[in-house]
């Protein structure tokens, strides 16, 4: 059984060790292997951008080599993949190479298109990249005052970043003395401050608290060089425009005509892609109407190591992934609290506590132990 | 022109309108999209973010506990 993982990031990295660790007989043996193919030799810790955004950590801290994190039994290649052929079993890869499979599970992942939104790429500043981070910071060192605004696509990764970096914000300025020169304001596409209800309920007071404006219903449909103008008929004034922008997949799932937009039509609850029993989608890559997070990835990786296991031992698979989605959410003054749901379970956070904003920092560091499958 | 289903049941976050806002961006002018939500927020919010941007509502029912929207881009 040959098993081939497209994308060595937070889903298929978990992936592919967990099933390691399941088929350690099966691969030694040869009755299976695991190939991971990857677009780099580095893995990075994106959640971690958000606090490079704001000063608190060096780009170094967020990568690790790739290869260091998989378990030895995994045959790893830095070559991504230019052409899926699921009716044939094979990919084809930039270097030209031919790979065949019995199972194949995408996890390449989404990516920031401000690109999407005429304006938006010029005027605002970004965090989802390691070099847009890094000049978000350094622009926010050369502000002095003004109005910040905040602004968000649909769909992106990381719901619970919007309101993370309004709260970290509000801590940088206070930091250097410059939050009483600064308006805050931010918007939000939805008529709530945050799709978890009881997260946009919590935030209305803290914003009221701290003194920032918020509009909702408010999608961007183009930016000037000092103002933003949605969809719904609005404008706002900036002088520091911050945003998130809408995702796509990567383009080679496009290209591939895999799924609109990049994301590729799944399974809920199987994974596979629908009209494939053989092949599978992990991570941002997936079309479901739930988060686009990391932990979403890992416990749908969870879930389908789980199954393909069991599929090449008794023949058959043993669970279903059920929507589980946990996020932590920084909330600002050296707090934090989370997010858990899935399917059946709506969230129920609770008020933040410093210790959950500790718990985070110490997950930042810990993150590199769940990725080799050890938490 | 195509009916493209927008299956948001059972699902707490991004939530039904923001998956609805989604799947409109890769939508062409004249298609419809039918949002199925479990989301009783849904039956009012969804109908005004279409009202204030301009496409239209061309039906809402529920059957079965589930919550069907049709909607048509306009724009
Ligand atoms: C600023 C920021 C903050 C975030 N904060 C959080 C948070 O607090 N909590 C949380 O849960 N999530 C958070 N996330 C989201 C999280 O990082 C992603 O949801 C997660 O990484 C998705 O995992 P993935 O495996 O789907 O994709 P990725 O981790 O992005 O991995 C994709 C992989 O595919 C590879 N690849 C791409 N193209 C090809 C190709 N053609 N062939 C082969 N390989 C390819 C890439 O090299 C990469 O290794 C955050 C993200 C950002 C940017």
């Amino acid at each position: 059984m040959r098993i081939l993982i497209v994308g060595g990031g937070m889903g298929g990295t978990i992936l592919a060790n967990n099933l390691a660790r399941r088929l350690r007989g099966e691969l030694k043996s040869g009755k299976a292997s695991i190939t991971m193919l990857s677009a780099t030799d580095q893995h990075m810790y994106q959640p971690g951008l958000l606090y490079v955004a704001v000063g608190k950590m060096s780009p170094d801290e967020l990568y690790r080599d790739q290869a260091g994190l998989l378990e030895s039994s995994i045959r790893f290649e830095v070559d991504p993949v230019t052409k899926f052929d699921l009716a044939g079993n094979n990919v084809t890869t930039e270097s030209g190479k031919r790979h065949d499979y019995d199972v194949i599970v995408v996890a390449t992942g989404s990516r920031p298109h401000a690109e999407g939104t005429p304006g938006l790429a010029e005027h605002a500043l970004q965090f989802y990249t390691e070099a847009d981070a890094l000049n978000m910071y350094k622009s926010l060192q050369a502000f002095e005052g003004g109005r910040v605004v905040v602004a968000v696509g649909v769909p992106h990764k990381c719901p619970m970043a919007p309101l993370e970096i309004t709260f970290m914000l509000i801590d940088y300025f206070k930091g250097r003395g410059i939050w009483d020169k600064v308006d805050m304001h931010y918007t939000y596409p939805i008529g709530r401050v945050h799709s978890l209800e009881p997260v946009a309920n919590w935030a209305v007071p803290e914003f009221e608290r701290v003194g920032v404006t918020y509009e909702t219903l408010f999608n961007m449909k183009e930016v000037t060089a000092d103002k933003v103008i949605s969809e719904e008929g609005t404008e706002t004034d900036y002088d520091l425009l911050v945003t998130i922008p809408s995702h796509k997949g990567m383009a080679v799932i496009e290209e591939n005509e895999l799924g609109a937009g990049g994301f590729i039509p799944t399974d809920r609850a199987r994974l596979n892609i629908e009209g494939h029993d053989n092949a599978f989608v992990i991570g941002d890559t997936t079309n479901l109407p739930i988060s686009k997070a990391g932990s979403t990835a890992h416990f749908e990786a969870e879930a389908l190591a789980e199954n393909i296991a069991s599929t090449i031992k008794i023949g058959t698979p043993v669970r279903d992934y059920d929507g589980k989605v946990f996020c932590f959410i920084e909330a600002g003054e050296g707090r934090a609290t989370y997010a858990m749901f899935n399917y059946q379970n709506p969230p129920d956070p609770k008020p933040p506590t410093k210790g959950m904003h500790w718990f985070k920092t110490v997950y930042n560091k810990m993150y590199w132990a769940s990725a080799r499958g050890l938490l | 022109m195509e009916r493209k289903l927008v299956d948001a049941k059972n699902t707490f976050c991004p939530g039904p309108l923001m998956e609805l806002i989604g799947q409109m961006k890769l939508a062409s002018v004249g298609d419809e999209l039918e949002v199925l939500s479990t989301d009783k927020g849904s039956a009012a919010d969804i109908p005004e973010w279409i009202n204030k941007v301009g496409h239209e509502l061309l039906d809402s029912f529920e059957e079965d506990g589930v919550l069907h929207l049709i909607v048509k881009k306009t724009k």
